[in-house]
């Protein structure tokens, strides 16, 4: 780490950072610049899913009835998770998503929270490929709830056919198969992305602004400081936008699934 | 090369464009925790939460049944008090009557004796009185005989039994006493 902080003071890291410095070379095979399959990247997200799996393993693997501190801690999350989101969104019916819904949570939260670990500080939600895995996943969930609950006529009837009257439907109907079919699954995945992407190129600004700032002038000194300062800041905001991000993404895959299981629009 | 980019300015990478290896390797890592998770952990902890419904549930339930026996078998021993105490005072009731008849016929008794006691007094006084006034009217008239007799210088004795003249005397003497 110092000697990356070596080599950025002296200026050999691209000040503005650039979308490059989101796409990191591969570790295997070593260094290659266009090989994806196994990079930082997708070492994260093995790791978020071997931490979550070995987590409510370990903590789950003998239930009591009376929790131990480790089951109490992992059933909160779910049941958070159950009461809070899948219970009010949907109402009981919502129990059988909980799973699921804890599943997405704990996942976007996880790999969300790589932004701001130290020696992770990325997150793989900042590649649009992992949100627009997840958004897909939600898009199919939601329209298979509602074709198996509704039938398929009926259900699209339901979704394009507000309760309007009947010549402002032609103006409805467009906007309604847009927003819901269309726009849904894009502005799950753009939302979780952008938010992380963001997210980590201000932190990147910050950073290397200092340094870039130290290296052109030593005089400059005082603001590289107020701007790492303000890196640590943007830590904490950070934080919140991980958990707002995972909270937002779980509520609205469950307020889908409302639309589509409730009766009337 | 980073500075190399940022000099060229036109980055090699598209963000909005996903890599397709980073969809299949996402793909592939969440649905192993999918699977996982849905499958061994959050069944488990919906069945735990049941469980502990139904562990307050039934402690409810049988904290009630518990007061409801309780409830019960105090009736019931309120009722077998009752009838007890019914019982008693009957009991108490008869024990008294009884002891007044105890009473009345010792009473009774009692007087019946005392009355037979009186009886056989007065039957014994009355015989021996006729014992002795038997005795008597023998040896009064043997006196009154034999006084007459050493008045009158001769013996009467004979001629008294032979007519009954004492006798005849002493009856009209105790008829006149009588009147």
């Amino acid at each position: 780490m110092f000697g990356q902080a070596n080599v950025l003071a002296a200026g050999q890291a691209g000040f503005p950072p650039t979308v490059d410095d989101f796409y990191l070379p591969s570790i295997l095979p070593w260094g290659a610049e266009n090989s994806y399959w196994f990079t930082k990247i997708t070492a994260m997200v093995w790791i978020a899913v071997g931490v979550l799996i070995i987590f409510f393993l370990a903590s789950y693997r003998n239930p009591q009835l009376v929790p131990t501190k480790k089951q109490w801690f992992a059933e909160s999350i779910y049941g958070f998770v159950r009461n809070n989101i899948a219970v009010d969104m949907i109402g009981h019916a919502g129990v059988r998503f909980a799973p699921y819904f804890t599943t997405l949570f704990c996942f976007v939260l996880l790999t969300n929270a790589f932004a701001i670990i130290p020696f992770f500080q990325i997150s793989p939600n900042s590649h649009i490929a992992f949100p627009a895995i997840l958004a897909i996943i939600s898009y199919v969930l939601f329209n298979y709830i509602g074709i198996k609950k509704h039938g398929f006529v009926k259900y699209f009837k339901n979704s394009l056919i507000p309760p309007a009257p009947w010549y402002i439907l032609p103006l409805l109907i467009p906007i309604e198969l847009f927003s819901t079919f269309i726009v849904r699954p894009f502005s799950l995945a753009v939302r979780l992305f952008a938010n992380m992407f963001a997210g980590h190129m201000l932190l990147l600004v910050f950073t290397l602004g200092g340094f870039a700032m130290l290296s052109a002038n030593a005089w400059l000194a005082p603001v590289s400081v107020l701007s790492w300062v303000m890196t640590i800041a943007l830590t904490f905001l950070e934080f919140l936008v991980i958990c707002l991000q995972a909270y937002v993404f779980t509520v609205l895959t469950a307020s889908y699934v409302q639309g589509a299981l409730a009766d009337e629009h | 090369m980073y500075f190399l980019a940022a000099e060229g300015g036109e980055s090699a990478h598209n963000p909005i464009i996903p890599l397709w290896q980073e969809i299949v390797v996402g793909s592939v890592a969440f649905a192993v925790l999918c699977f996982v998770l849905m499958k061994f952990v959050f069944p488990r902890m919906e069945q735990t939460f049941q469980a502990r419904v139904d562990a307050i549930e039934g402690g409810i339930k049988r904290a009630e049944a518990a007061q409801a026996e309780a409830n019960q078998l105090l009736e019931q021993y309120r009722a077998q008090l009752a009838e007890a105490r019914t019982d008693a005072a009957k009991i108490r009731d008869d024990a008294r009557a009884d002891a007044e008849g105890i009473r009345q016929d010792i009473l009774a008794k009692a007087r019946e004796e005392s009355d037979r006691v009186i009886q056989a007094g007065k039957d014994a006084l009355a015989a021996e009185r006729a014992t002795i006034v038997r005795e008597l009217r023998t040896e009064v008239g043997t006196i009154a005989v034999d006084l007459a007799s050493k008045i009158v210088g001769e013996s009467l004795a004979d001629e008294a039994r032979r007519k009954g003249t004492v006798d005849r005397f002493l009856s009209g003497l105790e008829s006149t006493g009588a009147r």
